[in-house]
């Protein structure tokens, strides 16, 4: 039965521009010609596909085919839509549910996705780094975020060509005006797929533990109209500040404190203008790639200014 | 944006010819932490600055415990910043900075009205860090181009610090677009003598 609600879903999906419809309507029309008359359900779903037609006085091809659209995940910003898609795994994480058989992120040129394949959909699994043609994959949307769902009628594909995963990092810019805490020199709690930053020496959910130094700063840039925070990660804070992991532990060693080297930092960073890139996680611009911005340059270009000015 | 958790405060970037113009704060509830405003005489609150110019005197003024006096200087005008013991970084800063040096300043408006009745503003340092000639350039062109915007929205409907300004001050707006570009000739000139600023390592 579940088979005939994904047709009613897709048909009413096809139609609902046209015709006012529901889906239990579509479903209950599948469901008389597959039930009691016996039609194999693809036959069953031309035959309403058709009636539906000759309602709304419309041509067949003035439907999408199958009810998907081929689309870019970038383009993906409606709930309930149902689209082919050319992709690539980009990542695969584990999922947190029995009822979930795979969950991770799809890629092409737009960007990335969220994606979720559920094991009722008994769906081959897909490979981390292979590209794919999906057809038939619903979005969704929980928060402003989009994601698709795999489910029963999707077909999986696997592409001989390697689709191009494309950058859909954030830039951001402004004065670097404050590094919060937890910044410079930290300790994670070393417990398998925990990372948390240790408080005082305890982890958070392990309790006591002996930590791993890390490097991270949490930072605020500022452009005088909004604040965006941003995190540098070891690589980054790094080459940010000049202190690297070894660097850092030895100045924390020759004070017998972890927060001298937070305040070096600061001192270094603090005031000065950066352009940072990279994607967003939660309240946070992670930052993969950043500069130092100085001097007037195009955006802000005294010559222009000054004939703004002028003009005023 | 969850209620619990309040915003972080911008830094607005304002000259010293205009900060030292405002003299009116308020707050926007009636709860004791609700941050405090300077009504800027271009027409915006601000309870946070951003400030890159030359230090150039620090005095320590305070009587039983430190406390410094900096005077940050841009082409428009003066800074005064006040860092004590509440302040310790900042503080500590001043302390040890030989002027003249370019610095930054972050900090919160804070006003004082003198004996005659007239009102000071200065700068509650959070932090005072050395920078480069090149990011002070920046950021008289930054401060340069939001005064601007300002102005150009004073006369917006619906601008309720512009309308808070000409009720609280009354002044002409067109002294701060000619404070710009006054401080834009002087990155102009600049960069005639000596070609482009150095970047700061």
């Amino acid at each position: 039965m579940a088979d005939l609600q994904t047709h009613a879903e897709e048909i009413h999906e096809q139609f609902s521009d046209h015709l006012d419809l529901t889906v239990e309507d579509v479903e209950e029309r599948l469901a008389s010609l597959v039930n009691e008359y016996s039609v194999p359900v693809d036959e069953a779903r031309r035959s309403v596909v058709n009636s539906y037609l000759d309602e709304a006085g419309l041509e067949r091809d003035e439907i999408g085919s199958g009810g998907a659209e081929q689309a870019l995940v970038g383009d993906i910003d409606e709930d309930e839509q149902w689209v082919d898609l050319r992709v690539k795994v980009a990542d695969l994480w584990d999922p947190n549910h029995d009822s979930i058989a795979q969950v991770g992120l799809l890629g092409d040129e737009s960007g990335t996705i969220k994606f979720v394949s559920f094991s009722t959909s008994e769906l081959e699994e897909l490979e981390e780094g292979t590209s794919y043609a999906l057809s038939n994959v619903v979005t969704d949307e929980y928060q402003g975020n989009y994601s698709v769902k795999l489910n029963r009628t999707t077909t999986i594909t696997e592409l001989d060509e390697e689709i191009e995963v494309g950058d859909d990092s954030d830039e951001v810019e402004g004065a670097l005006v404050d590094i919060q805490s937890g910044s410079g020199l930290i300790k994670r709690c070393p417990e398998d797929d925990c990372t948390r930053v240790l408080q005082n020496g305890r982890c958070s959910e392990h309790g006591q533990v002996d930590g791993e130094f890390d490097l991270r700063i949490k930072a605020v840039l500022d452009d005088g109209d909004a604040v965006q925070e941003v995190i540098f990660n070891e690589e980054a804070t790094a080459e940010l500040t000049g202190i690297g992991l070894d660097e850092a532990k030895e100045m924390a060693q020759d004070a017998l404190d972890t927060t001298v080297v937070g305040e070096e930092m600061a001192d270094r960073i603090v005031g000065r203008y950066y352009r940072v890139r990279g994607p967003t996680l939660g309240r946070y611009v992670l930052a993969d790639e950043f500069e130092e911005l100085s001097g007037t340059d195009d955006t802000v270009d005294a010559e222009s200014l000054l004939i703004r000015a002028r003009s005023l | 944006m969850s209620q619990s958790v309040p915003s972080r405060e911008v830094a607005r970037r304002v000259f010293a010819a205009e900060y030292n113009d405002a003299s009116y704060t308020f707050k926007e509830s009636d709860d004791e932490r609700a941050p405090l405003y300077l009504l800027l005489p271009t027409g915006e609150r601000a309870n946070r600055v951003f400030v890159v110019g030359t230090l150039t005197e620090k005095e320590d003024v305070g009587e039983d415990s430190e406390y410094w006096r900096g005077r940050i200087v841009d082409p428009t005008g003066t800074f005064f910043t006040y860092a004590g013991q509440y302040q310790p970084e900042a503080a500590s800063a001043l302390r040890e900075l030989e002027p003249p040096a370019y610095v930054a300043v972050v900090g919160k408006p804070r006003t004082y009205e003198t004996d005659d009745g007239s009102v000071n503003v200065s700068v509650r340092p959070e932090s005072i860090t050395t920078v480069g000639a090149a990011t002070r350039d920046r950021w008289v062109a930054e401060t340069a181009a939001r005064t601007l915007d300002r102005i150009e929205a004073f006369d917006d409907e619906g601008n309720e610090y512009a309308r808070m300004a000409r009720e609280q001050y009354d002044l002409p707006v067109e002294e701060y677009r000619d404070a710009a570009v006054a401080a834009l000739q002087s990155l102009d000139d600049a960069d005639e003598l000596e070609g482009e600023g150095e970047a700061p390592a």
